[in-house]
């Protein structure tokens, strides 16, 4: 697995110093992603996990900055790259999509300016061939007509056409890895699947490797491969997707599938988990999911070292499955 | 990217707390405190009566700083065409600068914002009336306005202050029809509208309260202008009788002389004008900027 | 779209009405006018001559009848001091203002823009902190004391530049112009300068909140995340965003700019309408001053119609909409 890695994160963390104080908001996330693989990336709002995304681009805005850890994309270390290096890595080998395709596009520029740009950043092409490449990018992500298309304007085309014309500029240079960040979640349902599908098959066609993240399990559930639950800023749990639903070891997880509605009996009223997401400016003492979670005992004021193995690892001193090696 | 922030202190202490934060703006504040003590107590401390002639001396006129007159003290900062001690007719000056600023600013701040809570409040007929009014005048220079007032109601305080405010009400009033339109459409003050409750009592304990924080910022900056204004005025030879001059005269007066290099005459009442101006604007600068949610991180 | 037009122009002339109206009542109805015209030793022949040739005796909304009439047919009156209908005293004092006021604007924008959006791009930076602080100053002192402090400096102190007058100009279309001649020029830097100094501020304080929103943006976000570098995302995104706001701010100030030429003009003795203006302030020279309002009044109506009309062509809700 580790010789196909693509990305290689260890030891990320991620705060914010504002006037309030400091906000952790990524501590210590690890995981490595092989080629082609899919990493749902789940966690509620102010988990940390659109942080852990910008920070694997080098993207973090100030008072952000990445305090500690190692990114590595095919072996090049990210963190600590000079701001030239890096733009150079961004959109060429690792790119990214984001939630709300209504905010992404310029308003004002032309689609084809957009993408000519995109392009222009990373290779100097003719005007022909540059429109040529847009075209069959554009048809790649399923867009009707898209040598039309790349004449409009946002406001021109609905928002899953916009949603695939990001998409269609992450894809441009054949990244090796692209992050998308909730990138269904502004979309309308019967879109969403459609976009999910396809992202499915253009993943599993072009070999490319991707982190998706997402506060919605039903949909990590059905597109990924391997499954990181995140909570306060931690990554709490992670292995195979289906081994994570069918068997979680971390309460939170726990939590999170009795949560959805799917699996609630009909007529039966919806579990929630108790309490609300902890303030990473005061995040609790130990373990970040203490104060709610049902299994908690004196141990947990200490901050849980992850068990398992890369494979298959939680954060917990009291996991609903133990390990191998805990069992033994 | 949501990050949940606590929020410790009152209001009012986060906001004295931010406000020190600022060097500038806590340095502007004194430098603003400090002007207007030295304006209040300019009789007692200043060496001359610039405005008593019997202690003028054209003997000692124009002369450069540090001189020694015929009274036998020191004027610091030399004297003007007319012999008088320039340190002394700058601290007077300061007097009527800040009297018309904080006068002009006053009145125009009541009328403002009288008739901008009103038009939010009435709505309907009066609303489109004044602020259809408001917003051709806001487009129409306010200095151009002035001049033409000035030059019909003559010299004079009371006719400068009439000019001022009739140039600057309409910024308050605009503000101050912003802020309570938007209060006086929401949904608990149109509940509130429609009981039997007075409507002195929804004005004063909903749509004032709520316009009050950009009039203040609006007010130290049309302060500011105010005090700047009069002083173009009085430059431009339309302002305050030569009896009393005000900043503005005595660097209007000392314009002629600086080609020929007694610069004294205008550069330092005009650094006076220009530190108080600034150090006000500077303020309400700070303030606005802590008033402004958008800009809260 | 065609209701839409008609309605704003009239809208537009009421505007223009209300506004002659205002200005010949302040001016003529405010003190007494025949004090002005006529010597204080008159006798009262002249007096009463003079009197019935300017239609005094009648009353007032007649006196405005024949004054609106007479508008109409472009005729402002004589000047007082002059002895030369107004409408020529304009014209010929027209050039010179509309010289300095483009000069003025167009410094404004080319030194404010890259300015602010550098300020916006590095906030936290000192340059950027200077930037601010020098466009504090350009809102809050005074136009004039700036000119004084530019004539100190570049005219008596280093004597680089000429500190008052036109220059040299030359004929083009029977109008002196000034940016033509190289002399004319150089007695052209400092008043535009002077002049374009509140609306720097101005364009610094636009380009800067602009830039700093979009910074902020997703959509910047995303371009940064495709490679695009930020000398690219600030060419392309950003200018094209801010240069909207920025041309409406500018198409409303230029009647403003005009305005506030009277003040540099003064200092620079430049032979425009607001030296004119305040000439006639001073001398209570009143056909000028009612001439010179009525003119401004129209200008600002004029533009606040085509900003209104150019808004109706690009954005379509507003043509059928209500006329807010």
């Amino acid at each position: 697995m580790s010789a196909a890695a693509v990305l290689q994160v260890a030891g990320l963390s991620t705060s914010f110093f504002t006037k309030a104080g400091v906000a952790r908001a990524v501590q210590d996330v690890s995981f490595t992603l092989g080629r082609g693989e899919v990493l749902g990336l789940v966690g509620e709002s102010g988990s940390g996990k659109s942080v852990t995304g910008f920070s694997l681009l080098g993207l973090v805005d100030p008072p952000g900055r990445i305090v500690a850890g190692s990114v590595r994309l095919e072996g090049q270390e990210l963190v600590g790259l000079p701001s030239h290096a890096l733009r150079k890595v961004r959109g060429r080998r690792i790119a990214m999509i984001f939630q709300d395709p209504m905010m992404t596009l310029h308003p004002v520029l032309s689609i084809a300016t957009q993408m000519g740009l995109a392009i222009a950043a990373h290779e100097r092409v003719g005007r022909a061939a540059t429109r040529a490449r847009c075209i069959e990018v554009l048809n790649r992500v399923g867009i009707p007509g898209a040598a039309e298309r790349l004449d409009a304007f946002p406001h021109q085309i609905s928002g899953g056409m916009r949603q695939r014309v990001d998409i269609a500029i992450a894809l441009l240079h054949r990244p090796a890895v692209i992050i998308a960040d909730e990138p269904t979640t502004a979309l309308d349902v019967s879109v969403q699947a459609q976009i999910l599908a396809e992202m499915r098959s253009l993943v599993a066609e072009s070999g490319t490797s991707l982190v998706w993240i997402s506060h919605d399990l039903a949909v990590v559930a059905a597109l990924s491969d391997r499954i990181a639950v995140m909570y306060g800023g931690r990554i709490v749990e992670e292995g195979p997707t289906d081994v994570v639903l069918t068997g979680p070891r971390h309460p939170y997880t726990q939590g999170l599938l009795d949560s959805l509605p799917s699996r609630a009996k009909p007529g039966t009223e919806l579990v929630q988990i108790p309490g609300g997401t902890p303030s990473l400016l005061a995040l609790p003492e130990g373990c970040p999911f203490r104060p709610r979670c049902p299994r908690e005992t004196e141990i947990c004021r200490t901050m849980p070292e992850p068990t398992g193995d890369a494979l298959r690892r939680a954060r917990c001193h009291h996991p609903l499955v133990l390990s191998p090696a805990e069992a033994a | 990217m949501a990050v949940t922030f606590l929020q410790p202190g009152s209001p009012t202490r986060r906001f004295l707390g931010d406000f020190r934060e600022s060097w500038i703006a806590t340095g502007a504040l004194a430098v603003v405190v400090l002007i207007v003590l030295l304006a209040v107590f300019a009789p007692w401390i200043t060496p001359q009566d610039p405005y008593d002639i019997a202690n003028l001396s054209l003997a000692d006129a124009r002369r450069p700083p540090g001189f020694v007159g015929s009274e036998g003290y020191v004027h610091v900062l030399g004297t003007d065409a007319q012999g008088r001690d320039l340190l002394s007719a700058i601290l007077f000056g300061l007097r009527i600068s800040l009297e018309m600023g904080l006068a002009a600013g006053l009145f125009s701040f009541v009328l403002g914002a009288s008739l901008g809570i009103l038009a939010a409040y009435l709505g309907g007929r009066f609303e489109t009336a004044i602020m259809r009014f408001v917003d051709l005048q806001l487009s129409f220079p306010a200095i151009l306005l002035a001049l033409v007032l000035v030059a019909l109601l003559g010299q004079g305080k009371g006719q400068l202050i009439v000019a001022l405010v009739a140039a600057q009400y309409a910024y308050f009033a605009r503000t101050a029809f912003g802020a309570a339109a938007t209060e006086r459409r929401k949904d608990y003050v149109e509940a509130a509208a429609a009981t039997p409750l007075s409507g002195r009592r929804i004005i004063l304990r909903h749509l004032l309260p709520n316009a009050l924080p950009p009039l203040i910022v609006v007010a130290t900056v049309q302060v500011a202008n105010a005090i700047a204004l009069e002083a173009t005025l009085s430059f431009l030879g339309l302002g305050l009788p030569e009896t009393e001059p005000s900043l503005g005269m005595l660097i209007a007066n000392g314009f002629q002389y600086m080609m020929n290099g007694r610069y004294w005459i205008s550069v330092y009442p005009g650094i006076a004008l220009i530190v108080l101006i600034v150090a006000i604007n500077l303020v309400g600068d700070q303030i606005r900027d802590q008033l402004n949610p958008r800009l809260r991180r | 779209m065609l209701g839409f037009v008609l309605q704003r122009i009239l809208q537009a002339a009421l505007v223009m009405l209300a506004m002659s109206a205002l200005v010949f009542v302040g001016v003529y109805a405010i003190g007494n006018p025949i004090d002005v015209l006529i010597s204080p030793d008159a006798t009262q022949d002249i007096r009463d001559a003079t009197i019935a040739r300017y239609g005094l005796d009648r009353p007032l909304w007649e006196q405005y009848g024949g004054f609106l009439g007479r508008l109409l047919q472009g005729d402002l009156g004589r000047s007082l001091v002059f002895g030369v209908p107004v409408l020529h005293l304009i014209l010929s004092r027209l050039p010179a203002t509309l010289e300095l006021a483009v000069a003025a604007v167009l410094a404004a924008t080319l030194i404010g823009v890259p300015l602010g959006m550098y300020a916006g791009y590095r906030p936290d930076s000192p340059l950027s902190k200077t930037i601010m602080t020098v466009s504090i100053l350009g809102f809050s002192v005074p136009t004039f004391w700036v000119g004084l402090i530019l004539i100190l400096f570049f005219a008596v102190e280093l004597g680089w530049l000429p500190a008052g007058s036109r220059g040299e100009t030359v004929e083009v279309f029977g109008v002196g112009w000034s940016f033509l001649t190289a002399n004319g020029l150089k007695h052209l830097i400092l008043p535009a300068l002077n002049l374009s100094l509140f609306k720097l501020a101005m364009m610094i304080r636009l380009a800067r909140a602009g830039t700093r929103e979009i910074m902020l943006s997703d959509t910047v976000k995303f371009a940064r995340a495709a490679g695009l570098s930020d000398g690219t995302i600030l060419r392309r995104h950003v200018l094209k965003l801010i240069s909207i706001p920025i041309v409406t701010v500018f198409g409303l100030e230029f009647g403003s700019t005009l305005a506030f030429a009277v003040v540099t003009e003064t200092i620079f003795s430049w032979p425009g309408l607001g030296k004119l203006v305040i000439d006639s302030i001073q001398s209570l020279d009143r056909p000028v001053m009612v001439a010179y309002l009525v003119l401004i009044a129209f200008l600002f109506v004029l533009i606040n119609l085509s900003v209104d009309l150019v808004y109706a062509l690009l954005d379509p809700r507003l043509r059928r909409g209500q006329v807010a």
